[in-house]
């Protein structure tokens, strides 16, 4: 078993989250339009990924050897570009520019435009898909390389998904660790009342991959989860990541009406306030 | 009779895939049909079926594609370009990832299985798409040599492919050039533009329009997008009048195509010669080419047609 995280970077990872949900509050009241519910739900995921875990240079977003990330709930961009800005891919203010025309920051991720996307996503269904073939394609050169994905629990009612699903499973994807950003909410409401996905778990656990459940908050479980993750041979790994959507702004949180909406400049203050509050605890 | 073209797909790949290891095929279980089992059973580590499960069929080779390889994906025509267009809009077209679409039992000539698998749509929803580029070849040798084209390529390409055999209308040292319009015969009363397997048909019509004393023009378009504009415009103004054959909907293919040139440069009598807005049905090739006007004759009749209408 991999080494734990020291609380130290614990602490660390935790105040880059923040500061990615600092920034996806501000890009998306700048741009008046976007996705912060579940944007900030993922922000956690996204953090340990290109923190603690990912093999990626931010001067050299196309190194073959490079790990992969394929954002398949891709309204979440904002979580993206935020991330990607933290980690230096490109300079913060480039963010305020997100969904205005000419900015690179499409409304949805879009790997011709801007370096660090690693594939195009946004109508869902379609990235895990793309996940698994960069996984097999890494296979097939002997690779190292790993390849991560993150869905949307309502994005589990497209059937392309489970298509995907089965071959991942089938050609014994181990290089591929997938999560579904559990927040129980969709557009349209709870996707228990929408049309249920769930029980998620044991359907992946069906379709023949390592499942593994976690609190999609706590960094040290997410990290853990990936470490087991590059332990299974054989299999694909999914992780149920429980999460709360519009995590870190109270009054967006568990709330599906933020899904799409942008907040008012005044409620930007008070949400920035909030996440500035957070960080200093 | 020569090959089908799907036959000539699946020997050709086999060739490519000795000369470059970054090929590799996918097919959703119907590798026997499609012809990729020839490449499988060359290089069955390169050799990924699917399922029957088209939209993954896409997905995967995006994701094969940003990682590399140079993957061709097979499966007919219907369940490509129409079960699967989103994927390939999406996915491949809009990242403009290297995957080539090899989509067989195109058109009415899948015969018995009838409607529910003839794609006659195809040629409209793939030309549409930014970045892609769609080829239909005529006959074997003409898909050995744009299949080889499509690897040697970067970019995303639908190629449109064909079950029933067809005469062989090339010779091995034919040239395949991108975009470029192969003039079969010339004529100086009206063109024929035909593409895929109505390329023959064409030829034949053009015959039978020289014993009643009128000289046709006969050219092949196996690049439907880019498509030649220039050989379009000159035919234009060398015969004055157009007819196009296609075994496709007239409405968005190669007519589409042709006709959109035609009115932006220099408008003459046209006439299209295609299914016109309707389903297929079961049959025998040659009965459902007859029964929806797809043959010699028709395009003959089109071509007086077109001509009586010339000022």
């Amino acid at each position: 078993m991999a080494e734990k995280l020291t609380q130290e970077q614990v602490s660390q990872l935790e105040k880059y989250a923040q500061s990615i949900r600092y920034s996806i509050v501000q890009m998306v009241t700048e741009a008046q339009s976007g996705h912060p519910g579940g944007s900030l739900s993922a922000a956690d995921i996204l953090t340990t990924l290109y923190f603690a875990e990912m093999n990626v240079n931010p001067s050299d977003p196309q190194a073959v050897a490079r790990d992969r990330f394929v954002l398949s709930k891709g309204h979440a961009a904002p979580v993206l570009y935020a991330t990607l800005a933290e980690k230096g891919f490109f300079p913060k203010e480039e963010l305020l520019t997100l969904r205005r025309i000419d900015s690179r920051l499409q409304g949805h991720p879009s790997m011709k435009n801007l370096p660090g996307i690693d594939m195009s996503t946004g109508s869902l269904g379609q990235g895990l898909s793309a996940a698994a073939g960069l996984a097999l394609a890494a296979r097939l050169d002997n690779s190292a390389s790993r390849v991560y994905t993150v869905l949307g629990d309502g994005e589990l009612e497209e059937g392309m998904v489970w298509e995907a699903a089965m071959f991942a499973a089938h050609y014994k994807l181990d290089n591929l660790t997938a999560f579904v950003d559990f927040n129980g909410l969709q557009i349209d409401g709870p996707i228990s009342e929408v049309l249920s996905p769930l029980p998620i778990p044991e359907k992946w656990a069906a379709f023949n991959w390592h499942v593994i459940k976690i609190d999609g908050h706590d960094i040290q479980a997410i990290y853990d989860a990936i470490q087991t993750a590059k332990t299974i041979k054989g299999k694909p790994t999914m992780i149920v990541a429980q999460t709360i959507k519009g995590k870190g702004v109270c009054q967006m949180e568990n709330i599906a009406d933020w899904h799409g909406k942008a907040p008012s400049r005044e409620q930007c203050e008070l949400f920035l306030s909030q996440l500035n509050e957070l960080e200093t605890q | 009779m020569g090959l089908a073209t799907r036959e000539a797909y699946g020997e050709i790949l086999k060739e490519l895939g000795e000369k470059y290891e970054n090929i590799v095929v996918l097919d959703a279980d119907l590798s026997k049909s499609t012809k990729t089992a020839v490449f499988a059973k060359a290089f069955p580590q390169r050799f990924f079926n699917v399922g029957i499960a088209e939209q993954n069929l896409m997905g995967v080779g995006a994701g094969l594609a940003a990682g590399g390889k140079i993957p061709f994906v097979s499966t007919f025509a219907m369940f490509a370009a129409g079960r699967a267009f989103e994927q390939i809009r999406n996915s491949i077209c809009y990242p403009k990832l290297n995957v080539k679409i090899a989509a067989t039992h195109a058109g009415l000539t899948v015969g018995e299985d009838g409607a529910s698998h003839q794609a006659i749509e195809d040629i409209s929803l793939m030309r549409s798409i930014p970045n892609m580029t769609v080829i239909v070849p005529a006959d074997a040798e003409e898909t050995r040599k744009a299949i080889t084209f499509a690897a040697e390529y970067d970019g995303p390409v639908y190629i449109r492919l064909g079950r029933m055999a067809v005469p062989d209308l090339f010779a091995a040292d034919y040239t395949f050039e991108h975009g470029k319009a192969v003039q079969l015969a010339d004529g100086k009363d009206v063109t024929i533009i035909a593409t895929g397997i109505m390329v023959g048909a064409a030829k034949e019509a053009a015959k039978q329009l020289q014993d009643a004393g009128i000289s046709a023009r006969v050219v092949n378009i196996h690049t439907i997008k880019p498509i030649d504009k220039e050989a379009i415009i000159k035919a234009a103004a060398d015969t004055g009048a157009i007819v196009t054959c296609e075994e496709h909907s007239i409405i968005g293919g190669l007519g589409s195509a042709v006709a959109e040139v035609l009115v932006e440069n220099s408008p003459v009598p046209m006439e299209r010669v295609g299914v016109c807005d309707t389903f297929g049905e079961s049959g025998i090739p040659s009965a459902l080419l007859k029964k929806y006007h797809l043959t010699a004759e028709d395009i003959a009749a089109a071509a007086k047609k077109v001509i009586s209408r010339k000022k």
